[in-house]
């Protein structure tokens, strides 16, 4: 039996309509792979294509050309309502800006992705409340996001991320809005979920530091990978 | 390889997720959701208050049909019948009454002799057949039953004149004992007799005051009662085709309750129509709280959609919480509407000739609720449109915001429903779609100038205000125009509210000094009328007595039309290519003849011939133009008239235009003075008094002479029209003020939603050191300028169609009172200052961050 990769990557590019001038591409033919277990951190300079490049692959966006797999599912094909279930299945988001809804108190915005498949109820509300214990913040299940700091808003995320026990997480910036000791631990939080629950991790950072815990690194520039490397040794 | 996803893995829980994410989203927004609910309930309040009602009448009519005629069939004639109509109307079979009524003047002895012009109705027979006669004391009917020599007053008058039982009562040459007040007799509308109380007596008594058959205006009434089974219908066709020349008049139960029924529908209409401005304006208020608040939850819905949920679904739980501001809205404007129903009835009960349960109708309430949610949902989905093209990428880049560009077809698809619901519900509302169709179509011509006037406005602000004012009138100012403004929904609910309310306190105006002819002091106030030949002089000799001379003295001459233009009468009646009104060949013309014209009057075409030889023919007579155009006549056409059974032979020499509104004898046919003077003729006649004493003690001398002469005191009609047209305009205001109240939850809304807005740049401004003053001021530069405008462009409107309405409905000069119109800017600016103020306040009075941790 031949190892399905996670996620598929293949020649995907993404370019927007200018009035009057040639189309303005922002990723060129990107190729990548990544196997169950894998870590990729996606690097370069502000305007390289990073968070275009994540969201075609989480499929937020549709390429303009190129395919992308998760999981074995071919993305490409699939409506916006596809692509949705598809993340609800095997995605899990951690956002630069915590991105909490502010009506939802910690616990029921972890529950959120459970309860749009219809999986709400004590049992798995025991483990979303788990899950925050995981992050430290059982004691605060009941508080609302603009309750929190933001380092516990991000704390929330992570578990909100990891409730639907995905099969690959992708974070966009995960510490850009957090200070030196509060991104240390979410990023020691982020590994040690990922490694306890064997899933694929994809980020974009301009942390050098949380890109060296990675297993692998793309560096973009002007839409193209530049550089992929393993890291060090 | 690729594998199909799992797509329904999201649906199992979907409408609960839905439910439970739309009540748990509302946590921090329902006082602003409930607020937005607000603005649609006084306009299903309205619908529900007025339907119900109506559907009340309605039932009731169906009810009492019967006793809202008393009979199973009246006929009644200007004329005594015929021998040969009374034996057939006696071959009819069943029982019968017979009644006599026409003006007459009653004096009250026991009340210092005072007058007042009454309907006389000598009553003989068992009448009425259904329904109550119903008197206080309730014995007082069983003695006119029984031909006692009593009288019953209309019960008003009773007060009026400080009367009781057993009062002497003065009537022709008689005196008679009041029996007691009236308070409801079938057949008639007490609105309708306000102008001239009734007062009943036996038929017999009649005679014995000499009153019986006196002057022109008797009307002979027989009542039917037949068994069940009685084929009415065609008895009446049978009766009218053998005795057409009679011109009986019928009404049967049928009759009269398809017209009660037409009347009903009618008020019910406009007032629905008037109410459903409320929740249409109520519903664009909605809507447009509802695109602020739905793009604050842009990134909510981007986010959802990153964590699975579909579009379907994203769109769902703001359109669960739409549903639910048009079902709370509605239940609490049903609510209000069927108390406000409970209240109602004083306002109609007056005018009713019968009595009506005001019981809840459920069919009412159920159109009401269902009309204001299909509404409120409908404009809902306009803004939630934006939702379903939320992108997940927005989550990650902030500016995305929902997906732009392409036109969307859902929204024209809503658009069409929103058309097709309005004109659907107009034209349900009214007694037939043309006045739907109008009304929809008058109502877009509303909002669209209120609409092109806001955009105006906005234009002008950014245009030509000036950079150098002081910084607060520049930020307030600004506000008008800058991206998601108010000023467009403020201008319509503000102004359109004004427009309803102004409109018809100045219609008011206009009517009353049209009735009283303001400005001119000298014109006549008190007619005579019925006066005979030989009384004239004796009339003339106790007004020179009383030192009020006679104003006006016009002879009248009775006669009908034989010929038109050559042919008979008769033979043109048939003629129905020429599609001429029946009345104005059938009528008996009351003409007069005189050498000048008076003032409210005027020659519109050919020459008035004041005097002509006695043995002139044809005679040139001079025709009212309305009617002339009427009856297809112009200048040189024949006409022959049957003057008493002489033949008079004339021809049409001039038009006149006739200000009929001006109570004063006018004509539509003037003679000249030559021709009639041998004619059997009456007289009416006017003087003008000062006061009501002086009216009071010329019409006593009057009587006292002249027992068979009626008068009419201008100033009493006045104050009875005032009187009628105030309760009128209650109800009309009532429905205005609907509007006005919707406009200013409309407003609160807007305010409240421009708070959320604004509220980042409120605080920016308070943390760079704006005052609590400064912010106010902003606030309040910006709210006066709407509530100006709103204001000043309902007066304007008003204006306008005040001056339409007096020009081509009423006929008369606009009256523009400066007063109400300055009154009714005030007023809406106060009132647009004060909401703006109180849904802002809490911001300009907490720090900063406080708010902001609330507000978010």
């Amino acid at each position: 039996m031949i190892d399905q990769p996670m996620l598929q990557v293949e020649g995907l590019t993404k370019s927007y309509a200018a009035t009057g001038r040639e189309p303005l591409t922002v990723l060129k033919a990107v190729d990548f792979s990544l196997a169950a277990g894998d870590s990729l951190a996606i690097v370069g300079p502000s305007g390289s294509g990073k968070t275009t490049l994540l969201g075609l692959c989480a499929g937020l966006d549709r390429p303009s050309d190129g395919t992308v797999s998760i999981a074995g599912i071919s993305i490409g094909g699939l409506t916006e309502d596809g692509r949705a279930a598809v993340r609800n299945a095997h995605v899990g988001f951690v956002f630069q800006n915590f991105q909490l809804i502010p009506t939802l108190t910690a616990l029921e915005n972890v529950m959120v992705p459970l309860e749009l498949r219809g999986e709400g109820g004590p049992a798995r509300e025991a483990d979303a409340q788990a899950l925050l214990d995981r992050v430290g913040l059982g004691e605060r299940s009941g508080h609302y996001p603009i309750q929190l700091s933001g380092g516990e808003q991000q704390r929330v995320a992570l578990a909100r991320a990891f409730i639907n026990q995905p099969k690959i997480l992708f974070c966009d910036e995960p510490t850009g809005n957090l200070d030196g000791d509060t991104a240390h631990r979410i990023v020691d939080l982020i590994f040690g979920l990922n490694r306890e629950k064997g899933t694929t991790l994809v980020l974009v950072t301009h942390d050098s530091e949380l890109a060296a815990r990675c297993g692998r690194t793309i560096r973009l520039k002007n839409g193209s990978v530049v550089k992929e490397a393993a890291p060090a040794a | 390889m690729s594998a199909r996803p799992d797509v329904s893995s999201a649906r199992p829980g979907s409408l609960r997720f839905i439910l439970k994410m739309a009540w748990r989203d509302s946590r921090a927004s329902r006082r602003r959701l409930f607020l937005f609910s607000l603005s649609i309930v006084l306009g299903v309040a309205a619908l529900v208050a007025i339907g119900s009602v109506g559907e009340n009448l309605r039932t009731a009519i169906d009810r009492e049909a019967r006793g809202l005629l008393g009979a199973d069939l009246e006929v009644s004639s200007r004329s005594k019948l015929t021998p040969e109509a009374e034996t057939f109307l006696q071959g009819l079979g069943g029982r019968q009454a017979l009644e006599l009524s026409f003006p007459s003047m009653v004096v009250f002895p026991s009340a210092g002799g005072q007058t007042r012009l009454v309907t006389l109705r000598g009553m003989e027979g068992a009448y009425p057949f259904y329904g109550s006669f119903l008197t206080n004391p309730p014995e007082a009917a069983a003695r006119i039953a029984a031909g006692e020599a009593v009288v019953v007053v209309e019960e008003t008058l009773l007060s009026q004149f400080g009367l009781k039982p057993g009062d002497p009562v003065k009537l022709g040459t008689g005196t008679f004992t009041l029996a007691g007040g009236l308070q409801k007799i079938p057949g008639d509308s007490t609105g309708l007799t306000a102008m001239s109380p009734r007062v009943i007596m036996p038929l017999a008594q009649l005679e014995s005051a000499g009153l019986t058959g006196a002057g022109s205006l008797v009307r002979h009434r027989s009542f039917f009662q037949f068994p069940e089974g009685f084929p009415v219908d065609r008895q009446v066709r049978e009766l009218k085709s053998q005795f057409r020349e009679l011109k009986l008049n019928t009404d049967t139960v049928a009759e009269r309750k398809r017209g009660l029924g037409r009347a009903v529908e009618s008020v019910d209409a406009f007032l629905s129509l008037v109410g459903f401005i409320a929740l249409f304006l109520g519903a664009i208020g909605v809507a447009s709280a509802m695109h602020v608040y739905v793009r604050q939850k842009l990134v909510t819905v981007a986010v959802l959609r990153c964590l699975g949920a579909s579009s379907w679904q994203g769109f769902a739980v703001y359109l669960v919480q739409g549903l639910g501001i048009g079902i709370a809205g509605a239940a609490l404007g049903t609510a209000l509407g069927v108390a406000l129903q409970q209240g109602l009835p004083w306002v109609a009960k007056r005018w009713l000739p019968f009595d009506v349960d005001f019981a809840i109708s459920w069919a009412q309430v159920a159109q009401g609720f269902t009309a204001g949610v299909v509404i409120c949902v409908l404009f809902t989905l306009l803004p939630l449109l934006a939702v379903r093209r939320v992108t997940p990428l927005s989550a990650l880049r902030s500016s995305l915001g929902e997906g732009a560009g392409r036109p969307d077809p859902l929204r024209w698809l809503i658009w069409l429903l929103i058309g097709a619901a309005v004109t659907g519900f107009a034209i349900q509302q009214t007694p037939r779609w043309e006045v739907g169709l109008g009304f929809v179509a008058a109502l877009i011509l509303a909002f669209a100038v209120l609409t092109a006037l806001a955009r105006l406005t906005a234009w002008a602000a950014r245009k030509f205000f000036p950079a150098r004012a002081p910084y607060v009138w520049r930020q307030g100012v600004a506000n008008l125009h800058r991206p998601q403004n108010r000023t467009v929904l403020l201008l319509l609910s503000l102004g359109l509210g004004t427009f309803l309310i102004v409109t018809m306190a100045l219609t008011r105006a206009t009517l009353l000094a049209q009735i009283s002819g303001t400005g001119s002091g000298d014109r006549p106030n008190l007619l005579f009328f019925d006066i005979q030949q030989d009384q004239i002089e004796q009339l003339e000799k106790t007004l020179e007595e009383e030192k009020t001379p006679l104003l006006v003295k016009a002879p009248i001459v009775t006669m009908k039309l034989s010929r038109y233009k050559d042919r008979p009468v008769a033979e043109v009646a048939k003629d129905n290519s020429l599609n001429l009104p029946g009345w104005s060949l059938r009528r008996e013309y009351r003409c007069t003849f005189r050498s000048t014209l008076t003032s409210t009057e005027k020659v519109t075409a050919g020459t008035f011939t004041p005097t002509v030889e006695p043995d002139t023919s044809p005679v040139p007579i001079s025709m009212e133009q309305g009617l002339a155009r009427e009856m297809q006549l112009g200048l040189g056409d024949a006409l022959e008239f049957d003057v008493q059974g002489v033949t008079l032979k004339a021809v049409i020499t001039s038009l006149r235009e006739v200000e009929w509104r001006r109570m004063e004898p006018n004509f539509f046919i003037l003679f000249p003075e030559g021709v009639l003077e041998g004619a059997p003729n009456f007289y009416v006649a006017a003087t003008r008094t000062d006061n009501s004493s002086d009216s009071a003690r010329i019409q006593q001398a009057v009587v006292s002479a002249l027992p068979n002469v009626s008068a009419i005191d201008l100033g009493l009609v006045l104050e009875t029209l005032d009187e009628i047209f105030s309760r009128v305009q209650l109800v009309v205001q009532l429905m205005a003020l609907f509007t006005v109240f919707t406009g200013i939850i409309v407003l609160a809304g807007a305010v409240m939603g421009g708070r959320y807005q604004r509220l980042r740049e409120t605080v920016l401004l308070r943390t760079l050191g704006a005052s609590r003053k400064q912010l106010i001021w902003i606030q309040m530069v910006e709210y006066a300028i709407l509530g100006l405008l709103g204001a000043v462009v309902g007066c304007a409107l008003a204006v306008v169609a005040n001056i339409a309405l007096a020009r081509w409905v009423f006929e008369t000069a606009p009256v523009l009172e400066p007063v109400t119109l300055l009154l009714a800017t005030l007023v809406v600016t106060a009132i647009t200052l004060c909401t703006g103020w109180l849904a802002n306040r809490s911001i300009t009075d907490h720090p900063p961050l406080e708010i902001l941790r609330e507000e978010t």
